[in-house]
């Protein structure tokens, strides 16, 4: 395994021959340059303070520093430290101080800024001086002593009058530092893991993040729902209404033609009409069931039994009214399943139920020749494995489940499983009709 | 159930401006007074209270909130006004609606048409004065989607029984029925005994029953 920091380089054989010294060279070089720059802004801030609009500045120094300094860790820690921040759910300026404010890992950085650039930066300059600048003195003892003629002083301390004194001093040097080079490796290695420790995002904070990916991923679902029945209301309320309209008119100018040519083709518009408007219909309905919103879940599943090619038994499903993107998904599901009976499995009847304590339960069974379990990857029946990986995914975003039993040769049952509370108002009423009523046949 | 030439005066509640005034010159072209046009639930109701019309013709979905805001007006107005006609014009093929209205009242006087049949003016016309005479209309669309389903109760029926249901349910009497299927009206009436025999529909007022055997069918 190639070493991923200077403490792990360290440890094997061939340290100075790798490029992990001149990496944590560069690293407190560049860590002098920035603490400096650190040191003067937050005097100039920290005056500012004193009038309060220099606390933001503060901070701000304080978010910069640590994105940079997140950066030039790279340079002796191979693993990149994540941006620790959560991204603000609303824009603009304000929104974004609020979440930083409160954010622990900012404050972390505001303790790094100011430690960088009262303690940090001089101690990086004062281990890059002893560790390349004393070798560095010592090597470069006979070009001095060249350039002089005479005499030169090493270190301050030991004259050096000869060549040979000289190229001792340089060969000293170079011993110097190839022993040197590890002390300051180490060193980069302690300060990197301290910049880690302040700047890299902890592990409460990486489970908010993977809470927040979940969270944004149920927001897209939501949205495309709410796309979904947008759609549904603009074709119902616009181009459905309009084709209505225009076949009650041709209907009336139909009974006005006198027959002839211009009556057969009245009548032919009028058929057409007709049809634009069925296949209109069925087009609203497969995009968003308005029975879903009114009505619930328990009803769009018998609405769904009502359209599936395959005769399906629904006198086993009791539901509460749920939330709305739990009946959607639910409802979906099992549309899912029906189509896929009714193309694939060469059933004869297929039986739908449903049942709500923790979580919903919907359970599809058919009495086809079974096998669908394979095609959920994909590999058989093209449309049916999509279909399936897609509902599955859908179901993932509500923490739900999707089971499929099909041996080869049959039944098939999906079991669709999400966990949700039911809703308590005046809709989970008018269910419970629906739910007796559908129960009754 | 036989037609009548007489003028109907209706309500209409259609928040379609399009559809209203067109609804409106339709019913007008055909001797039928429109009293009140309205465009949401609660102008409904103060139409009702205000006009006392003949018959109600309703849309399901309407403001303020575009859900079933017209079925519920209209259910609730028949709990008021038990035997009130109600035709509720519907963009949905869907029994769950039809089936509430049916339930509101003895299920007397009530249509659940499509939308689509106001296109097939006569019918529409047809539908609408037998629903004022007390009929029950379901559209023949909602009709046939529950033709697919073959469960109990109705799994009893012969086929040629659930056919002559199926047209009961539409709302014709037995005569159409008998023209329709090409039989004897004498035929009809005994498939009719039959249906109401296998759904344990004991005899009682004849039409009442005729009604209990289309919920039954609605509900299966």
């Amino acid at each position: 395994m190639e070493p991923r920091t200077p403490w792990q380089a360290l440890t094997r054989g061939r340290y100075v021959r790798t490029g992990w010294p001149w990496r944590a060279v560069g690293y407190l070089g560049s860590g002098v340059v920035t603490g400096a720059i650190a040191l003067a802004v937050l005097l100039l801030f920290g005056v500012l303070a004193v009038v309060l609009v220099g606390i933001p500045l503060l901070l701000l120094t304080a978010l910069a520093l640590g994105g940079v300094e997140r950066r030039r860790l790279r340079l002796v820690d191979l693993d990149p430290a994540a941006d620790p921040h959560r991204v603000p759910d609303a824009p603009g300026l304000a929104a974004w101080l609020r979440v930083r404010v409160r954010e622990q890992v900012t404050w972390r950085e505001l303790a790094y800024a100011v430690l960088h650039a009262t303690v940090l930066w001089p101690l990086d300059l004062l281990v890059l001086a002893v560790a390349l600048g004393l070798p560095a003195a010592l090597l470069s003892a006979p070009l001095r002593l060249a350039l002089d003629g005479q005499e030169t002083k090493v270190v301050k301390a030991y004259l050096v009058t000869s060549y040979p004194q000289a190229f001792a001093a340089a060969l000293l040097g170079a011993a110097l530092l190839v022993v040197l080079l590890y002390p300051l490796g180490a060193f980069a290695g302690a300060r990197a893991a301290l910049s880690r420790a302040l700047l890299a995002p902890r592990e409460a904070e990486l489970r908010d993040r993977i809470g927040e990916v979940t969270a944004s991923r149920a927001r897209l679902v939501a949205a495309f729902e709410a796309e979904r029945r947008r759609i549904e209301r603009d074709l119902h309320d616009g181009a459905q209404q309009r084709l209505v309209a225009l076949t009650m008119t041709l209907g009336l100018a139909r009974l006005d033609a006198p027959p002839g040519p211009l009556a057969d083709q009245l009548a032919k518009a009028h058929e057409e009409a007709g049809q634009v408007l069925t296949e209109l219909r069925e087009l609203i309905h497969g995009i968003h069931p308005q029975v879903l919103a009114d009505y619930g879940l328990a009803a769009a599943l018998t609405d769904a039994a009502d359209r599936s090619a395959v005769p399906v038994d629904t006198t086993d499903i009791d539901l509460p009214r749920l939330p709305a993107a739990v009946e959607s998904a639910g409802y979906f599901a099992v549309c899912e399943a029906l189509a896929n009976i009714g193309r694939h499995s060469g059933a004869t009847r297929a039986r739908i139920s449903a049942r709500h304590a923790a979580s919903l339960t919907i359970e599809v069974e058919d009495d086809g020749r079974g096998g669908a379990t394979a095609s959920i990857s994909g590999s058989a029946a093209g449309s049916a494995g999509t279909g399936l990986t897609g509902l599955a995914d859908r179901l993932a975003v509500l923490d739900g489940t999707l089971t499929i039993i099909s041996p080869a040769g049959g039944p098939t049952l999906l079991r669709v499983e999400i966990p949700c509370p039911a809703l308590p108002d005046r809709s989970a009423s008018s269910s419970q009709r629906t739910a007796s009523s559908s129960a009754k046949g | 159930m036989s037609r009548t030439a007489r003028s109907l005066r209706v309500v209409l509640a259609e928040d379609s401006v399009l559809l209203r005034e067109g609804l409106i010159g339709l019913l007008a072209r055909f001797g039928h007074e429109v009293v009140a046009a309205v465009g949401d639930a609660d102008g409904l109701r103060a139409a009702v209270a205000e006009h006392d019309p003949d018959i109600v013709v309703t849309d399901v979905r309407m403001p303020p909130g575009f859900q079933d805001e017209g079925l519920r007006a209209a259910v609730a107005l028949r709990a008021d006004r038990p035997g009130l006609p109600v035709l509720v014009l519907s963009q949905y093929v869907q029994r769950t609606y039809a089936a509430d209205l049916l339930d509101a009242g003895d299920g007397t006087g009530v249509g659940y048409l499509l939308k689509d049949r106001v296109g097939q003016v006569e019918e529409f016309l047809d539908a609408l004065t037998r629903v004022a005479d007390g009929g029950t209309v379901v559209d023949p669309e909602v009709v046939r989607q529950l033709l697919r389903r073959h469960r109990d109760p109705l799994e009893a029926l012969t086929p040629r029984e659930r056919e002559v249901l199926a047209l009961v349910a539409e709302g014709h009497s037995n005569g159409e029925i008998a023209r329709r299927l090409v039989v004897t009206e004498a035929a009809v009436g005994k498939h009719i005994g039959n249906i109401l025999g296998k759904l344990n529909l004991p005899p009682a007022e004849d039409t009442h029953r005729r009604v209990l055997a289309v919920l039954t069918y609605l509900r299966a």
